[in-house]
């Protein structure tokens, strides 16, 4: 066993990105990728606050079967401004924006994304998709589900479907931007001697992503699109009383729909593989069956939206080959998680907060995972579907899996975005609030759900109270588990201690600038001559 | 509160017990694997622990056998899986021929029934024990699903088409009917009671209702007040074609194309804009005149003409 | 071509020292991920048009008779003119490029004028005469369709029903309007590259901009010659 060569004293560097310039143009004109990227992050934070405060209401509401709080019309515009909020303004953003933004370049060795004022119109949009959909809440709201289903999404709902169809239609070309601005960037911007099996598996994840928001969004754009025109026009795309046909809204938004669900894992799925080497000291174990399988599953989600659709009367011959294409994407997934959990054999594993992360990811993700097999099954697809089975299983994958990740991501590049520490013990705390208030939140929900209550239900038969009331009691955890990283995050960015080029003795091209980095990122370009994750000298292969 | 805290629910119909056992499967599988990969990881974690801040771990590239195993076992699992649920699911959705079929008309937000006997209901539906029966839905607005959890079985319920959904109640008793789809302000309102009775109790149910005109002969009370007869009519001066023994023949279109008259075909030529796409437009649209539960009483008259009568839909 | 085209910018590289932005190492790398970043954009667009080509595809498989009556109810003539005006202001596109590189600033004028004129062209004559005829024709749903005259005549010969006409011509619109859409902005673009060329910004080895420009106008010129058989050709009438 060798060790590493941990330097004496951290040293703060005196001109960085954060102070090379003040005032707020230097913020809101930057061209600077690792400031965009806390442009986003402020952004998200807030737009997740709002989703959040909507789950806790929605939570608290399903305490009383009658509901405690409010009218089932104000509880259809809850759940709908959570799934949209949450999915188009938090999780698709989160991890691309705000870490891609940050650490793609720093981790391939550029001095920034291949069009930087490209980056900061991508975030002007966002805002504008932002306003323009938090506009359509306060002005009421909207009621239709984030899925928009027709006809209900064009003739038959009299809440506010145009303003929010248009926020999301704007946030579509927010995405599509930066999903352009990273695969430019990966393809032509790497350091010499960064070859595509050198990068690192984030790189990898983030690269699968951005092909999805490219060839994903663009379809949702055009489908919001004829919604609107049918609502302002009457005429018949999607409704079959003018002679249109509803389930043609469904394939044309679950083909979007299930890669869009992808965009918010996928990225995840690469964070882990950072943090599991830098939380090991150890290459990631079968390098390349890990950066295959985030091409492999970005690859297949195009192919199984048809799984959403078993139910509608669909061909019968056509849902087999979904689900058979859906068990087809289980695949790469397994083997993530087995490779991860082989990379801690015989390592030097940390239990620092990243790590703490990671762990719960594995466990959760791997529940999340093979409930999905439940549902990818045609037989139980049929009593499960649009039950809180499908709930709790999307949600072990969005908030067990994306969130979790996103969290890892903050606490193992938050020294390198600030240059300062955060309190690790309070770290630790937090990250077992997470993982227990998720586990209570949403385990009682798979129950729920086979048990037979439908989801999008705001009064529910009495049966069917105590899981709830189990499940809202963990959700108050969950929120409790989010907000302690807000306020040591804040503390840490004033007055943490300082941290270090490298604080967790982890490769990779990020660490090797001063925390926070030049503005340029490398005062020379970085030439590379090793693989990703070289902790120390291959040794033979363990049987 | 704490009042009927059930963990699994009824099992009341043939599927549901198949289902169960697929479902005990998956389950098993679920928690074996996460148990699997919870312990691993847990196991690493302490032994492995790091020890001294600068330590260095033997590194480990990776291990061909080992990759191709744990891609190969769960692949042979996910197609064993697939094939026992994609088996079971073609059998929940073909309905046996001697199933008695009942008519659901979903609408913001209420559930309504009608027996081919006669009877109606609103959010309730009352069923033989012991007997298939197959439900012919429709929507009169959005897209709704009858699911009854008891039994297994959901389906999405489409405007504009035609859906099918088979169960063979093996309790009796009461069971929830949920809407399953979200379909609006009321969507958790949509919600009813099936009632399952013993064959005799359900023929004295029957019996006992206050509508007692058959389907078939409402169907031919509207054919005539509509004026359906001035040309389908068996005395019609205008000739439209005639109506006995349509209902399962083959129709042959202008455009050459040859079309079973189902019941989609027949509502397409009652509700179509000029009749059926590619039948002489001559028929006016009735859309606007009768609503879906008239149009599946003309269905029921329509099935009640001629030879053809007897064969089912579903073939 | 390819060959030629990646001589010619090596040859240029040092010329356009200046106009390299700071990410970037020199200005060959400058140019490939600019047109690179174009034609991942393009596969964007492939994905955004093609909800439109998968809707269309159904229907018309559904309604086969209304989609046909629709076909013969829009003019062969405007479409055909159409094509040609295109496939030529392709051309003189791609010379226009060709002109760029060798840094020749008048006969690059030249050709975007041309371009430009004939895009303009094509916007003024589908708003002012085709879809202005199909307006005073009642063949726009959502505003006024109530197709009357020989139209009905066409409709009803073909035993087509008239919620179904009017589906072919919402896909009509939304498609030949968001390629004129793109038009638009494709005219746009040629008026900016003109200034720039007036400035003298695109004829110092720094073509990129007027490359990935073309490349625009191509991939819309391509989308029309998807458009053209689907519209106005199958099934339609030819004089």
């Amino acid at each position: 066993m060798s060790t590493l060569a941990v330097e004496a004293t951290p040293t703060f560097p005196e001109v960085h990105y954060l102070n090379a310039d003040y005032g707020w143009r230097s913020w809101l004109f930057t061209i600077d990728h690792k400031r965009i990227a806390w442009l986003y992050l402020f952004a998200i934070t807030g737009f997740f606050a709002v989703g959040g405060l909507m789950a806790t209401l929605m939570r608290l509401n399903l305490i009383e079967p009658q509901g405690l709080l409010m009218e089932p019309a104000s509880y259809n515009k809850l759940f709908t401004a959570h799934g949209l909020i949450m999915i188009f303004f938090f999780l698709a953003p989160a991890i691309p924006t705000v870490m891609g933004n940050f650490l793609i370049p720093l981790m391939i060795g550029a001095r920034d994304v291949a069009f930087p004022r490209l980056n900061l119109l991508s975030w002007y949009i966002f805002m504008l998709a932002g306003g323009v959909f938090m506009f359509s809440i306060i002005r009421g709201g909207v009621d239709t589900g984030w899925t928009f289903y027709t006809p209900l999404s064009t003739t038959y709902a009299n809440t506010n479907v145009l303003s929010a169809a248009m926020g999301i239609f704007i946030s579509g070309f927010s995405s599509i931007l930066t999903g352009l601005n990273f695969i430019v960037t990966i393809h032509k911007m790497r350091a010499p001697g960064m070859t595509w099996f050198r990068l690192p598996l984030f790189i990898w994840a983030m690269y699968a992503t951005s092909i999805i928001f490219v060839l994903a969004m663009p379809v949702i754009a055009i489908t919001l699109a004829l919604i609107a025109l049918e609502r302002i026009f009457h005429v018949g795309i999607f409704d079959p009383a003018l002679g249109g046909d509803p389930i043609l809204f469904q394939h044309l938004f679950w083909f979007f729909g299930h890669p869009e669900v992808y965009i918010l894992i996928l990225p995840s799925l690469g964070v882990m593989s950072e943090l599991v080497a830098a939380g090991c000291r150890r290459r990631i174990f079968g390098y390349s069956f890990v950066a295959f399988s985030s091409v492999a599953i970005a690859a297949i989600s195009f192919m199984v939206w048809g799984h959403h659709m078993f139910l509608t009367g669909e061909s019968v011959y056509a849902g087999v080959v979904f689900s058979a294409l859906s068990f087809a994407v289980a695949i790469p997934s397994a083997v993530k998680i087995f490779n991860w959990t082989a990379t801690m054999h015989k390592a030097s594993v940390s239990h620092d907060a990243p790590m703490l992360y990671a762990i719960g990811f594995i466990g959760l993700f791997t529940i999340g995972g093979l409930t999905g097999l439940f549902l990818a099954s045609m037989g139980t697809d049929v009593h499960l579907h649009d039950t809180y089975f499908v709930v709790a299983h999307f949600h072990y994958i969005m908030v067990g899996g994306a969130i979790m990740g996103y969290l890892g991501a903050l606490h193992l590049w938050w020294p390198k975005m600030t240059g300062r520490l955060y309190p690790e013990a309070w770290a630790r705390f937090a990250a077992l609030l997470v993982f227990v208030g998720f586990n209570l939140t949403f385990g009682p929900q798979f129950i729920l759900g086979y048990l037979g209550m439908p989801r999008r239900y705001a009064v529910y038969p009495a049966e069917f109270q105590v899981l709830n009331v189990m499940s809202s009691a963990g959700a108050s955890i969950l929120a409790v588990g989010y907000v302690i990283p807000l306020i040591y995050f804040t503390w840490s960015a004033l007055k943490g201690p300082v941290a270090g080029p490298n604080p967790w003795g982890a490769k990779g091209l990020e660490w090797t600038t001063p925390s926070p980095p030049p503005t340029g990122n490398f005062e020379v370009t970085p030439i590379v001559t090793e693989e990703a994750y070289a902790y120390g000298p291959q040794e033979a292969h363990v049987g | 509160m704490w009042y009927g805290f059930p963990l699994k629910p009824d099992q009341a119909s043939t599927i549901s017990v198949e289902w169960d056992y697929l479902f005990y499967f998956l389950t098993g599988l679920t928690v074996f694997f996460s148990a699997l990969i919870f312990a691993f990881v847990f196991y690493f974690a302490v032994k492995y622990r790091r020890r001294k801040k600068d330590e260095i771990p033997p590194q480990n590239e990776g291990n061909l056998p080992l990759e191709l195993g744990w891609t190969i076992i769960p692949a042979g699992i996910c197609v064993f899986i697939f094939v026992w649920a994609s088996q079971l699911f073609m059998r929940s959705q073909r309905p046996p021929t001697a199933a008695t079929e009942i008519f659901v008309v979903g609408k913001q937000w209420m559930w309504k029934v009608q027996h081919p006997e006669g009877p109606r209901e609103i959010n309730q539906l009352h069923v033989p024990v012991g007997e298939p029966v197959k439900l012919t839905m429709t929507s009169e607005d959005v897209i709704h699903d009858f699911g009854i959890p008891a039994f297994r079985v959901k389906k999405d319920v489409v405007p504009g088409m035609y859906s099918t959904e088979w169960f063979q109640a093996t309790k009796t008793g009461e069971f929830h009917l949920f809407c399953d789809q979200y379909c609006g302000t009321g969507h958790s309102h949509m919600v009813g009671t099936i009632v399952v009775m013993s064959q005799q109790d359900y023929a004295r149910w029957l019996a006992s209702q206050m509508n007692t005109e058959p389907m078939a002969a409402a169907g031919e009370r509207l054919f005539g007040q509509l004026g359906c007869n001035t040309c389908h009519g068996a005395a019609a001066k205008i000739s439209g074609p005639a109506l006995q023994g349509l209902y399962g023949s083959e129709v042959k279109l202008q455009n050459g194309k040859t079309v079973t008259a189902d019941d989609a075909y027949l509502r397409e030529a009652i509700l179509g804009p000029q009749g059926v796409v590619g039948y002489p437009a001559l028929m006016p649209t009735f859309q606007g005149q009768v609503n879906e539960e008239e149009v599946l009483q003309l269905l029921a008259y329509v099935k009640s003409l001629g030879p053809a009568a007897e064969r089912k839909t579903n073939q | 071509m390819a060959e030629a085209h990646s001589q010619v910018a090596v040859a240029e590289a040092h010329d356009g020292a200046a106009l390299v932005a700071h990410q970037f190492d020199d200005f060959q790398q400058q140019a490939q991920a600019d047109s690179f970043g174009m034609w991942i954009f393009l596969a964007t667009e492939v994905l955004f048009f093609g909800g439109l080509f998968c809707g269309y595809a159904l229907y018309r498989n559904l309604y086969f008779e209304a989609f046909t009556a629709g076909s013969h109810l829009i003019k062969v003539a405007y479409g055909a003119f159409y094509t040609v005006l295109l496939i030529c202001s392709s051309l003189t596109m791609a010379l226009g490029v060709r002109a760029a590189q060798l840094r020749n600033r008048t006969s690059l004028m030249v050709y975007l004028a041309l371009t430009w004129i004939m895009g303009a062209a094509f916007v003024y004559v589908k708003l002012r005469y085709e879809w202005y005829g199909d307006y005073l024709e009642g063949l726009v749903p959502g505003l006024n369709f109530a197709p009357h005259g020989e139209s009905l005549e066409i409709i009803n010969h073909f035993h087509a029903t008239l919620p179904h006409v009017a589906l072919f011509f919402v896909f009509y619109f939304c498609m030949t309007g968001l390629h004129a859409l793109h038009m638009v902005v494709g005219v746009g673009l040629l008026t900016t590259l003109m200034i720039f060329t007036m400035q003298g910004k695109t004829t110092e080895g720094n073509y990129n901009w007027v490359e990935i420009v073309g490349l625009y106008w191509h991939f819309v010129d391509i989308v029309w010659i998807f458009l053209f058989p689907l519209l106005y050709l199958i099934g339609g009438r030819y004089l």
